[in-house]
């Protein structure tokens, strides 16, 4: 089936399988391999993107569905060489320790920020509730994402 | 894993649903968000031969006041049917369980009706449906019949639409100035609720004047728990709702499984309940 997708403002006309999942079709199809598949079971976040705005989970989701929506992957987050506050927020904090899960951490909370940019501590850990860090440093994301609300011009209670 | 091949369409009416499903005989799969049909096709404990994707059908999106009630189209996602303020002022208790949905990313994706057409025993929406005397429409080549939440569900993970047909939407009476909630036992963030409780009560002069009590995960299908609604109705204490608690359990039948076993089952099901009512009525 023929589908037609923005990904990280560039757009993409390709001939996909209707099995074929998002995170497939972003890591195969186009080479953004900046997004991750961690469990294969909807559980872990690692894969997250934006689709038209809002994060999902792009192993839950056929690349068929993405047809004539906006995709943003870790990878469209940057302004050049100028990162975007939350990666730069991740990396003061040293929000990540394997790393494995930061590219869906990052994007859920970009997500996370723009509906909520003063967030609780406890607002940051249910907002991230989708995502799993099996080396358990969920401590210095907290962190992270709430040095980000503050880059960003929001300040966390 | 990568699902087995399947054929796609994406319908842009109900008609066009209904015709995709007809041609596409017992092996054709509707799809809304797809948060609980995708794990099945990856783990292929399920392989649909073609899959009917209706979340583009403005019909089944949005929702809007009927006059005597909120109706919500069914591929209306978790995420806007939580933040909606026609469902927070007259379904309360429909707003506050869809927040304990899953994650924040199923929530984006996932709609009510195909978790509610889903129906899974330890999905969270089927007790609301039921505590509220939802009335769901479905389409299907007769045309559109009205069924209500007592004939909905039918058994695990069944319910009355057919293989051919869709639920377009379901309604819910309103319940202005109802407090609700909904109180969920469950082991790790976004585990299915070992048992869920959905509770919503109209307050007068301080007491209970009248409570609607859905039960999650004690039985195939969602469980109302009649006798506790009835105990209640004049209730001005915490006690007084401790004491109608006690029979939340009669007439659920709980399974035994690796989290929990059917008499602990039980027993969370009358404390839940305790606390989902004492919530719901701000004590």
């Amino acid at each position: 089936m023929h589908i037609s997708v923005s990904v990280d403002g560039t757009l993409y006309e390709a001939d996909v399988e209707p099995r074929t999942l998002l995170v497939h079709w972003l890591r195969e199809g186009i080479g953004k391999v900046g997004t991750v598949v961690g469990c294969d079971t909807s559980n872990c976040g690692a894969c997250t993107v934006l689709l038209d705005g809002r994060s999902v989970k792009s192993c839950s989701v056929l690349a068929v569905q993405a047809d004539g929506s906006s995709v943003t992957t870790i990878q469209g987050l940057s302004d050049g060489n100028e990162w975007h506050p939350v990666q730069t927020a991740f990396k003061e904090c040293h929000g990540l320790q394997c790393g494995y899960c930061t590219p869906g951490m990052v994007m859920s909370t970009v997500d996370l920020l723009s509906e909520n940019p003063n967030p609780t501590e406890a607002e940051i850990r249910e907002g991230l509730e989708g995502n799993l860090c099996r080396c358990t440093g969920y401590h210095n994301i907290v962190k992270s994402v709430a040095y980000a609300a503050e880059l960003m011009g929001g300040s966390t209670k | 894993m990568i699902p087995v091949a399947f054929d796609y369409v994406r319908p842009t009416s109900i008609d066009e649903a209904v015709a995709a499903l007809a041609a596409g005989g017992e092996d054709a799969k509707v799809m809304a968000g797809g948060q609980s049909l995708m794990p099945v096709l990856r783990l292929r404990l399920g392989a649909p031969s073609l899959i009917v994707d209706c979340s583009r059908i403005d019909e089944m999106i949005g929702i809007r006041d009927s006059g005597d009630a909120i109706v919500i189209g069914s591929a209306t996602t978790h995420h806007a049917v939580m933040h909606d303020s026609l469902v927070n002022e007259y379904v309360s208790l429909l707003a506050k369980a869809t927040a304990t949905v899953a994650d924040p990313q199923i929530r984006h994706r996932g709609t009510m009706g195909g978790s509610l057409a889903h129906a899974d025993p330890a999905g969270d929406l089927p007790a609301v449906a039921a505590a509220l005397d939802a009335t769901f429409t479905i389409a299907g080549p007769g045309g559109r019949r009205s069924v209500g939440a007592s004939d909905f569900f039918v058994d695990y993970f069944t319910t009355a639409v057919g293989d051919d047909e869709v639920l377009v939407n379901v309604s819910f009476p309103k319940r202005a100035g109802w407090g609700a909630h909904y109180e969920k036992f469950n082991r790790t963030a976004q585990a299915w609720a070992i048992v869920g409780v959905a509770a919503t009560v109209r307050m007068d002069g301080g007491r209970i004047a009248e409570a609607r009590i859905g039960l999650t995960n004690v039985a195939p299908m969602p469980v109302r728990a009649r006798s506790v609604e009835a105990a209640l109705a004049g209730a001005a204490d915490i006690a007084a709702v401790a004491a109608a608690a006690e029979s939340a359990a009669d007439g659920t039948s709980p399974t035994t499984d690796i989290h929990a076993d059917a008499e602990y089952r039980n027993h969370l099901t009358r404390v839940l309940t305790r606390r989902a009512v004492v919530k719901a009525a701000g004590w």
